[in-house]
């Protein structure tokens, strides 16, 4: 034990010598940890309200009777199977929604209420059971839901836990009153039933579903979430980067301690657990500031993270992030884990030294030519690996080992084309002979920062083309798609048909907007019907289709399917959609934004197949100098709330800010990213800048001054990043159209065209020069303010 | 004043009377034979010089008597136990807890301190003294150096640091390679002369490869290498 910690403290005092040294280290760490758990507290706090949400009512325990065709259950269905003893309690659901917010109501029989369903508690003594029950009823939401943008006119509010986000608990009359609907959504099912009664499935027609174990919003947010875990992962790899640096130089200057250790009788066993022993503790210090720093990032992008999975996936979570003492215990194990594979190589050198070698204080940092090599015929395996996954590769776990495969093949080539490359860049003089030279001995020191850097470059690169090419043609995609003049919400389907038929008039048509929600192979999807109107054969491009795909929608008999039901479940024009009965698909329309399988029909088809659903949104044609005034008019004459009529370019700026709101956390993390690289360069230039003096001190002993000598290290630096980032541009274009091309397809279901940005590359040059110019500057001043005697210290020393 | 001649109190590690009995041994780094059959014993307090040209083996043998490498055949006993034979946690422990090296290049722990250098090995050993380094850095003349660091010394300090941490585990056999091999020849002299005083004082052994035939003469033994065979006793 003595020995131990004698070995510990020996070892140890190398940082209280060189604190830049630990600080670097700790910074690396702490940061990986930051945005690895930073990301993870994000996908945990929203799986945490999916799981709320679907444990909602005991929907991932309770069984539930409902119509096979979506619709509500009779009144005296449900009444007939209680009359003959069953189980079953009712629910109505729905959503409220006008201009101020929406709300999704789910209306309850507590009197019926299974047990397992777990509602909220109804019979603590300070709950007003009696408003809960009588008009005008109580709504039970949470404090987060009640300070958010909520419907107008609703029933009083109560805080109560245990009910979903975005959603209230009320009783079903009050339900049915506010929703307008008398009949139950569905009726749920005790798991216990009176003993001696047959089967309930053959006491009804409706449907008996089986409780959800995952439900819908949770695997419709896979892939975001699985996006984030990547970008996640990135980052904490590059941050890695940063450690396995710091912990290469601390080796490197402890070698010749470390062996001085050993032949002073310290077992080999002892060395190894003591640079262990003070590894883990240093990781446990920059693990604990990594993840106040995680859960100070995830807090930053939580906000924006709701309104994108709100925006994009319609799933609601409150933006406000909890602290969770299992995240934090794991984000601290991920540390110990990243810090112990960035260490892995260390140790294994100190295991190998032999204790009587001479100490060669750049070995670290001249990786042999054969290394290179090898990395390099890695790097071709990797990237034929990828174009395997990209030409026969299935599922969206495929296209993200495309990526990394891809990314890390890039990675590992860096080094041979970087030596290649300054092979051949011609010298005007010795000098300019030597810096070259001097450059390609360098670039097996800096490798990993550069791979550090070309992987944030090409990841910005990649991920900024997707989101350009995206951003451009869902604008082209809009201004198609929003062809008419005005958008009009009513407060209800009878407001709604009163308004349309009052100014059916003075208007070109009026377009009833009118959906139901039905379940397609299983899955959530929406059914749209539409009038037969010269409108929607301008503006929706179709991306197949059948002859005369509009005339043959028009007759009832036929629906046009959007790009992700078609790709999800491989249909095209020809296949007959299960729906209505069975209707052949005319056409597929692209549908960008939405996650969900949609479905256009007639609107008399659609009326037949869904009679409870009426319009309360319709758009209007109309000449585009009228609109204003039409706007006026239905605000002034029929008193509709100033958001009720929304003209054309507000649907527009609605749509690009849900649009922006999506990639915003991307962006985020990109810019972290980008960041991380830039401290990995500058822990690795101040790495050399300790190790190169031996290589200096001749060079200005015959002639160069340290100010020269300070200035090439900043220019090298600058060219080293030139050149990393000439290589980062087709990585970053092979990564956009990987992204493009198979990861949207996978995980949203629409592929889209790849567009070019080169004013984004411009600017991206302009910071990654930044970084490593601010990475260089500080190393570069220190050699040009070096004193001259620690210069000639280099050639006392060298014997 | 670098030389004193206040007796310091040995400490008895003996089990049995030879200090170290190399016999027989052979080593050779790929083709080319190193030692060739050297066979040395040495008697406690005994401080016995070996010479022999570049190349001859000289620094070999040493390793090899300290247990920092390993002969193909033949034996090193130290203390009458073979330290050729063992795992390196016992050698390892053997070199600990019986043998002080003192190297050419020094080898001291740059983020260390003088005086924690000074007490580095005593204290792997269990058997720190914070007395008997004291003394040794005032008999080496580092007193007034202790807070300082190994990059802040000459290198004439710098030996005396790590003579010190050599004896200050009272160690029953030092090994010196070359120890003023970096030092000029006055300073070189002093130094040899603190070691062989406080080696005389402590009662330890010692073995010292030197290029000296001067400073070889100034040791009560001497032997010579050529070429991995030793030539005379």
């Amino acid at each position: 034990m003595n020995m131990l910690y004698t070995a510990v403290l020996s070892l140890s005092s190398h940082w209280r010598h060189r604190p830049g040294q630990l600080a670097m280290l700790a910074i690396g760490l702490a940061l990986a940890t930051a945005l690895w758990s930073g990301v993870q507290a994000i996908n945990a706090e929203a799986r945490g309200a999916y799981d709320r949400a679907a444990a909602i009512l005991g929907q991932d325990q309770l069984s539930r009777l409902e119509r096979a065709d979506g619709r509500s259950v009779p009144l005296a269905d449900y009444l007939a199977l209680r009359a003959a003893g069953y189980l079953v309690s009712p629910v109505i659901s729905g959503e409220l929604r006008d201009s101020a917010g929406r709300l999704r109501i789910l209306g309850i029989d507590p009197l019926t209420t299974p047990e397992a369903a777990q509602g909220p508690a109804l019979d603590s003594d300070d709950f007003d059971l009696a408003a809960f029950f009588t008009n005008p009823g109580l709504l039970l939401v949470t404090e987060a839901t009640a300070s958010g943008s909520l419907p107008t006119n609703l029933p009083p509010l109560a805080i109560a836990e245990d009910v979903p986000p975005a959603a209230a608990i009320t009783d079903i009359s009050t339900a049915a009153r506010l929703l307008g609907q008398t009949d139950p959504s569905y009726l749920l099912v005790s798991p216990t039933q009176p003993f001696g009664l047959p089967a309930i499935t053959e006491a009804t027609e409706l449907t008996l579903s089986a409780p959800d174990t995952a439900n819908d919003i949770s695997r419709l947010t896979d892939s975001f979430h699985l996006n984030l875990t990547a970008f996640g992962l990135l980052s904490f790899g590059v941050g890695l980067f940063i450690v396995h640096a710091a912990i290469g130089l601390a080796f490197e200057q402890r070698r010749a301690a470390i062996r001085t250790l050993r032949a002073l009788g310290t077992p080999l066993r002892t060395v190894l657990l003591a640079l262990s022993l003070e590894l883990a503790l240093i990781a446990f210090i920059a693990g604990i500031i990594g993840i106040l720093l995680g859960y100070l990032i995830a807090a930053a992008l939580m906000p924006g993270v709701a309104g994108t999975l709100r925006g994009l996936y319609g799933a609601d979570i409150e933006g406000i992030l909890r602290f969770d003492p299992v995240w934090a215990i794991s984000a601290l194990l991920i540390t110990w884990l990243g810090a112990g594979a960035a260490a892995v190589q260390a140790m294994i050198r100190t295991t190998r030294m032999p204790l009587l070698a001479p100490a060669l204080p750049r070995a670290w940092a001249q990786a042999s030519g054969r290394a290179i090599r090898l990395q390099a015929l890695a790097a071709l395996a990797l990237f034929a690996l990828a174009g395997g996954l990209a030409l026969f590769g299935q599922g969206l776990i495929a296209a993200f080992l495309c990526l990394a495969a891809l990314l890390i093949g890039s990675a590992l080539c860096l080094p041979a084309l970087m030596t290649a490359a300054l092979k051949i860049l011609p010298t005007r003089n010795a000098f300019s002979e030597w810096v070259l030279a001097d450059t390609r001995q360098q670039i097996p020191g800096l490798s990993l920062a550069l791979m550090a850097l070309l992987l944030a470059l090409s990841a910005n690169i990649g991920v900024s083309t997707m989101v350009g090419s995206f951003r451009t043609t869902f604008l082209g995609w809009l201004d198609q798609r929003l062809a008419s003049e005005l958008y009009v919400t009513a407060a209800d389907p009878a407001e709604a048909a009163f308004l349309m038929e009052a100014i059916r008039d003075d208007v070109d048509a009026i377009l009833p907007i009118v959906s139901a929600d039905q379940r397609l192979y299983d899955r959530p999807a929406q059914v749209f019907g539409i009038i037969d109107h010269p409108t929607y054969r301008a503006a929706w491009p179709l991306l197949a289709q059948t002859s005369d795909p509009w005339d043959q929608l028009a007759t009832g008999n036929a629906a046009l399917i959007n790009e992700q039901l078609a790709r999800r479940e491989n249909l095209s024009p020809g296949d007959i959609l299960p729906l209505a009965g069975g209707l052949p698909i005319v056409g597929v329309y692209s549908d960008y934004g939405n996650p969900n399988g949609q479905a256009i029909v007639s609107l008399n088809r659609f009326t037949e197949t869904f009679p409870d659903a009426q319009p309360f949104r319709f758009a209007i044609r109309i000449n585009p100098d009228d609109a204003p005034q039409i706007a006026t008019r239905l605000r002034e004459e029929f008193g509709l709330p100033p958001d009720a009529v929304t003209n054309q370019a507000q649907v527009k700026a609605f749509s690009i800010d849900v649009f922006d709101q999506t990639f915003r956390v991307t962006g985020a993390l990109n810019i972290l990213t980008l960041g991380v690289a830039g401290i990995a360069l500058l822990t690795s230039l101040l790495t050399l800048a300790n190790l190169r003096l031996p290589q200096l001190a001749p060079i200005w002993a015959v002639g160069t001054s340290r100010a020269t000598l300070a200035r090439v290290e900043l220019l090298r630096a600058l060219g080293l990043a030139i050149l990393t980032f000439v290589f980062a541009l087709p990585v970053g274009l092979a990564l956009a159209w990987v992204l493009l091309a198979l990861v949207n397809v996978e995980a949203f279901g629409w592929r889209l065209p790849m567009q070019l940005f080169p004013s984004d590359w411009a600017r991206l040059f302009a910071l990654a020069l930044l970084a490593a110019g601010l990475a260089a500057l500080g190393p570069a001043l220190r050699l040009a303010r070096i004193p001259p005697a620690r210069l000639t210290q280099i050639f006392a020393q060298e014997r | 004043m670098l030389v004193a001649n206040r007796p310091i109190a040995a400490k008895s590690n003996g089990m049995t009377n030879t200090l170290l009995d190399i016999r027989d041994i052979h080593k050779s780094y790929g083709d080319v034979a190193v030692l060739s059959g050297v066979s040395i014993g040495m008697e406690p307090r005994q401080t016995l010089a070996l010479t022999g040209e570049s190349g001859s083996g000289k620094s070999t043998l040493l390793h090899l008597a300290g247990g920092l490498d390993q002969p193909e055949s033949g034996q090193v006993l130290l203390q009458g136990r073979d330290i050729g034979t063992m795992d390196d946690a016992a050698r390892a422990k053997a070199r600990r807890d019986h043998v002080g090296l003192i190297f050419q290049q020094f080898n001291l722990v740059p983020s260390l301190s003088v005086a924690a250098n000074i007490a580095l090995q005593a204290r792997l050993a269990g058997r720190h003294d914070a007395d008997f380094c004291a003394e040794l850095a005032d008999r080496l003349g580092l007193a007034d150096l202790t807070n300082r660091f190994p990059e802040q010394l000459s290198g004439g300090q710098q030996q005396r640091v790590a003579i010190a941490r050599a004896l200050a585990p009272r160690p029953a056999l030092i090994l010196a390679d070359e120890p003023t091999g970096n030092l000029d020849e006055d300073t070189g002299d002093a130094v040899l002369s603190l070691l062989l005083d406080l080696v005389s004082d402590t009662g330890a052994g010692l073995l010292m490869v030197t290029h000296s035939p001067r400073l070889a003469a100034r040791l009560s033994h001497r032997i010579h290498l050529s070429r991995g065979v030793l030539e005379g006793a």
